[in-house]
């Protein structure tokens, strides 16, 4: 079962839902943030986007404090898998689960745009769906998007291979020109060093119909529900 | 410490007129009362009887508006409208004006707009699914607005990214009337089981009275009486403490902190806290219910120290909501506002002697009869006359003005004005995703959003909304110009395939005490009204914005109108690019002689003259009604209205990239016969482009229903060719088109 947490102020939680369960068929449910244990039988965490409470102070950085959080640490801690979407990626760099931090879109102005990705790592139990270097069309929607590493945490991150996705051309050329927001080394999605959480800014789960523009997200999502499966 | 001590105004007629009360309203409030208002009853009735909430003004016009029909299930006087689509649902919807508060404060006053309009419509039990905005904008060589139009579309994006409703749609224009008085209008719909629909009534005598949500804090009042029932002056800033600060992440969690405890049982009535706040919402849900109510005012919460009674009941905090319960059940309902953490508190009970009677520090500092404040409320039918530059204004001799000799340099020229160029730059800012639901999004002719149920279920069923003005027509001609704007907009949504249900709208004016103005409002009303009738669209919501001036000048008249339609499966409708190589481009629909009121006109010879374009609503209906039928049987993928800028702008248009970022051009022949400006860039009505693979059955099926078709060209290519007049590089011209206001924002 996945466990879709809900803080107050988080938009894209339902559309999880809806992604995850009405359209590829998984056991999908929402988590209230004021919840101090996550459901029993849950084998991965979902953390949508969002302006969970409100983002006033710093994205993220009041949800990490929510008392579901302390479980999904101890869940990732233990090796379950969990995902970050925007402002639930967010949420993981504030919380520690992600290094990094997300800033300003390089504009200052909120993106809603669809966006290629190449795929820079294909394995479960987040991209295994994809191959190497696969483009991927999946929208961003953001404010605050803005990847950004010291060096030293970059020179780390590309050489234990944790960077996911990275923003590209239709062809798959990473290109300045198509950044969309100034993300450090054109990065739109991470994964920690035991590779079981991943975070990214893209929505997946806004790609996974055909009716609303694209079924790239299923890459993504349905990897988790293969590696969820077999996991059972 | 001690509560300081109430200290007041003495009342008199000169304060009176100070709050914006006529000397014959003032001695209308003696007469009710038999006796001297207190002050917070002053506010009361200068609040209620503003132009903003009594629609004094256009009351005795409006009533003649069609309203009913058999989807209908609630018209105009609530929150909002709502028209049954079937399967047990309904669309709520209803688009409101906030034009003065975004002029003084662009990114507040644009935020509470949305936030606003949220409110009508969750508060009768819907989830709002899509929101639109109509914003217009002095010329953006004005650094003023620049700023504004920067202002405002933050606060749209500010506020409905955060409270995770998708901006779907809209329109924005720039035109010299407005550079003394933005327009900021914004739409919202939401989707309801439709024997769910709660209503603003406090029934039940001795039913707790519950204020929800936000605390109360001295912004905002007299924001519907001072700020937009009067006109701007040179000292307009001034009336910056009338607008309101919004506050999105409370309004997402109020959004779902009612939406459960709708789902309770025990809710008898509940309305949003909007123009007037308190003072308003209680009044109209006593009204409905032929009820009173008693309030204590020191049980509100409040955010500032010693607010008065007369700041608790004016205030217009945004995020505020009014309910009704069952009595002795009233603990459910509060428990859920408790989980979301936000503030809910019985602040009164519903009496049975129709008197609002409030209390603050024990005193009675209110003691109303609740019909005449609010049932009752003055209604005037001002005089009218025809604006005496009417026949100046309608003058055109159209073999006076020189043909066009460079059609190319005129289409390039059209497309590179903010008018007509690219909106993305304000489009991209908005979240036009969130719920999952968005088959065509802003840049179509109408925005596509699938329905689905409060569990997430999906239908097949899908509502297109658009929302219209031609402002510029309506100044020409105010009846003709809202016919035109009705016509637009369910044009738009048959564009996508489907069916026009029905209309909101947003009636933007000046100065109603003018009688040249009441003659464009009345005129316009009319035109409303018949366009309405024959389209078979009722009017089911809408909201009146007066005073649109500035120092003594009016605004363009601006109806703006909202259609909405149901598709009933959605994967079979059209979108508004060419998506395939190879199609037969056929128009539907004659192009006349007609350059009266269009943008070639103004941008190539410098002239705002004439009579806007005829419609033949007859037409209109037939053409609907064939272009459901063609994109019901898939004969047609690609539908586009052709408006502004006429058929070479809508060719174009077509050809750019679309959603899917694919460029296709066209090859055109023309050849009617009229004058070739005209021919390309006049703006007759009742004309849409069509893609089709079949064109013979697309020709037949047009002339089965009396409707003119003809096949005019070819998709395909790089290039955009219209008979000998124009061959131009699409990229180049999508280039121009895309930067028209970008590259005027970047200068200094």
């Amino acid at each position: 079962m996945f466990a879709v947490l809900q803080f107050p102020g988080s938009n894209d939680d339902r559309d999880m839902v809806f992604a995850m369960k009405s359209v590829l068929g998984a056991d999908a449910r929402l988590v209230w943030h004021k919840d101090a244990a996550l459901p029993v039988g849950t084998q991965s965490v979902l953390l949508p986007g969002g302006f969970s409470y409100g983002d006033y102070l710093r994205c993220g950085a009041m949800a990490r404090f929510s008392p579901i959080m302390a479980a999904v640490k101890r869940f990732a801690e233990a090796g379950g898998p969990v995902l970050g979407t925007c402002n639930g990626f967010q949420v993981l760099c504030e919380a520690g689960l992600l290094p990094g931090a997300l800033l300003c879109n390089r504009d200052l102005a909120f993106i809603c745009a669809p966006t290629h990705l190449r795929v820079e790592r294909a394995t479960a139990p987040f991209t295994s769906r994809a191959t190497r270097g696969q483009v991927l069309q999946i929208p961003i929607k953001h404010g605050e998007g803005r990847y950004h590493l010291t060096a030293d945490q970059l020179e780390r991150l590309e050489a234990n291979q944790q960077v996911m996705l990275r923003y590209c051309t239709p062809d798959g050329d990473v290109t300045d020109a198509v950044n969309p927001n100034g993300s450090v080394a054109s990065i739109a999605g991470v994964c920690n060093e035991a590779g079981n959480v991943m975070g990214l800014m893209p929505h997946p789960e806004h790609a996974v119909e055909a009716l609303t523009g694209s079924l790239d997200g299923r890459a993504i999502l349905g990897s988790l529900i293969d590696f969820v499966g077999h996991a059972r | 410490m001690k509560a300081a001590a109430l200290v007041e105004p003495i009342v008199d007629h000169q304060l009176a007129r100070e709050h914006g009360l006529s000397d014959e309203e003032w001695q209308r409030i003696l007469d009710i009362l038999g006796r001297t208002p207190t002050f917070s009853e002053l506010g009361i009735f200068s609040v209620m009887w503003s132009e903003h909430c009594s629609y004094k003004s256009s009351r005795v016009h409006l009533k003649n508006l069609p309203t009913t029909g058999e989807h209908v299930l609630v018209g105009p006087g609530e929150g909002a409208g709502a028209v049954a689509i079937g399967d047990g649902l309904a669309v709520i919807f209803k688009i409101e004006s906030h034009n003065h508060p975004s002029f003084i404060a662009p990114t507040q006053g644009a935020a509470t707009g949305v936030g606003g309009i949220l409110r009508d419509i969750f508060s009768m039990g819907a989830r709002p699914i899509a929101s639109m905005d109509s914003i217009r904008f002095g010329p953006l060589d004005d650094p003023k607005h620049r700023r504004l139009l920067e202002g405002v579309v933050r606060g749209i994006g500010g506020y409905g990214n955060s409270v995770g409703v998708p901006t779907v749609g809209g329109e924005t224009s720039f035109h010299e009337c407005y550079r003394g008085n933005i327009l900021v209008n914004a739409f919202n719909l939401g989707i309801v089981e439709a024997d769910s629909i709660f209503l603003g009534l406090a029934t039940g005598i001795g039913n707790p009275v519950i204020y929800a949500g936000s605390k109360t804090g001295r912004d905002g009042i007299h924001g519907a009486s001072l700020l937009a029932s009067a006109e701007f002056d040179a000292d307009s800033e001034a009336k910056l403490p009338t607008v309101q600060v919004g506050d999105p992440f409370t309004e997402k969690c109020l959004i779902e902190a009612c939406l459960e405890a709708m789902r309770t049982g025990v809710i008898v009535g509940i309305q949003d806290m909007g123009a007037a706040g308190l003072t308003c919402s209680s009044f109209e849900m006593a009204s409905r219910a032929e009820s009173g109510i008693e309030m204590d005012l020191d049980r509100v919460p409040q955010r500032a120290a010693n607010l008065s009674p007369y700041e608790l009941l004016l205030s217009e905090s945004q995020e505020r909501m009014l309910l009704v319960t069952r009595a002795g059940e009233e603990q459910r309902v509060l428990d859920i506002f408790e989980r979301w953490d936000l503030d809910a508190v019985v602040v009164g009970r519903v009496t049975g002697d129709g008197r609002m009677k409030v209390r603050w520090h024990g005193e009675t500092v209110v003691d109303i009869p609740v019909d005449p404040v609010a049932a009752n409320a003055p209604m005037y039918d001002r005089k009218q006359s025809v604006p005496a530059d009417l026949a100046a204004r309608q003058k055109l001799d159209l073999a006076s003005i020189e043909v066009e000799s460079d059609p190319q340099a005129a289409l390039e020229a059209l497309l590179d004005s903010p008018n007509l160029g690219s909106k993305a730059w304000i489009w991209r800012q908005y979240d036009s995703l969130v719920l999952a639901n968005t088959v065509i999004g802003p840049g179509g002719d109408a925005a596509l959003i699938r329905v689905k149920r409060e569990d997430g279920t999906p239908t097949q069923k899908a509502v297109a909304m658009s929302v219209d003005c031609n402002p510029r027509w309506c100044w020409l001609d105010p009846r003709a110009g809202t016919i035109a704007a009705v016509a637009e907009s369910a044009r738009n949504v048959a564009c996508t395939g489907a069916r026009p249900l029905a209309l909101t709208n947003c009636l933007n004016f000046g100065n109603p005490e003018k009688p040249e103005i009441m003659w464009e409002l009345a005129e316009s009303i009319r035109g409303l009204g018949e366009a309405a009738e024959a389209l078979g669209t009722p009017v089911i919501s809408g909201n009146v914005s007066l005073y649109n001036e500035t120092s003594g000048r009016a605004i363009f008249p601006t109806p703006t109108i909202a259609a909405v339609g149901l598709l009933e499966d959605v994967e079979r409708h059209a979108v508004s690019h060419f998506e395939e190589a190879g199609l037969a481009i056929v128009l539907l629909g004659d192009t006349r002689e007609e350059l009266g009121g269009s943008e070639w006109l103004h941008l190539r010879r410098g002239l705002e003259a004439g009579l806007p374009p005829s419609v033949d609503l007859a037409h209109e209906l037939r053409l609907q009604r064939l272009l459901a039928d063609l994109i019901a049987t898939a004969l047609v993928r690609t539908a586009h209205d052709v408006s502004n800028g006429g058929l070479a702008i809508a060719l174009a248009e077509c050809s750019f990239s679309g959603p899917a970022g694919v460029r296709i051009g066209a090859r055109v022949e023309l050849g009617d016969g009229i004058r070739i400006d005209a021919l390309l860039f006049g703006e007759s009505t009742g004309r849409v482009l069509v893609a089709t693979g079949n064109a013979d059955a697309v020709l037949e099926r047009a002339r089965a229903v009396d409707v003119p078709a003809r096949r005019i060209g070819t998709t395909g290519g790089p290039r955009l060719v219209i008979g000998p007049w124009i061959d131009a590089e699409l990229a180049s011209l999508e280039t121009i088109w895309a930067r028209a206001i970008p590259r005027r924002l970047e200068q200094a």
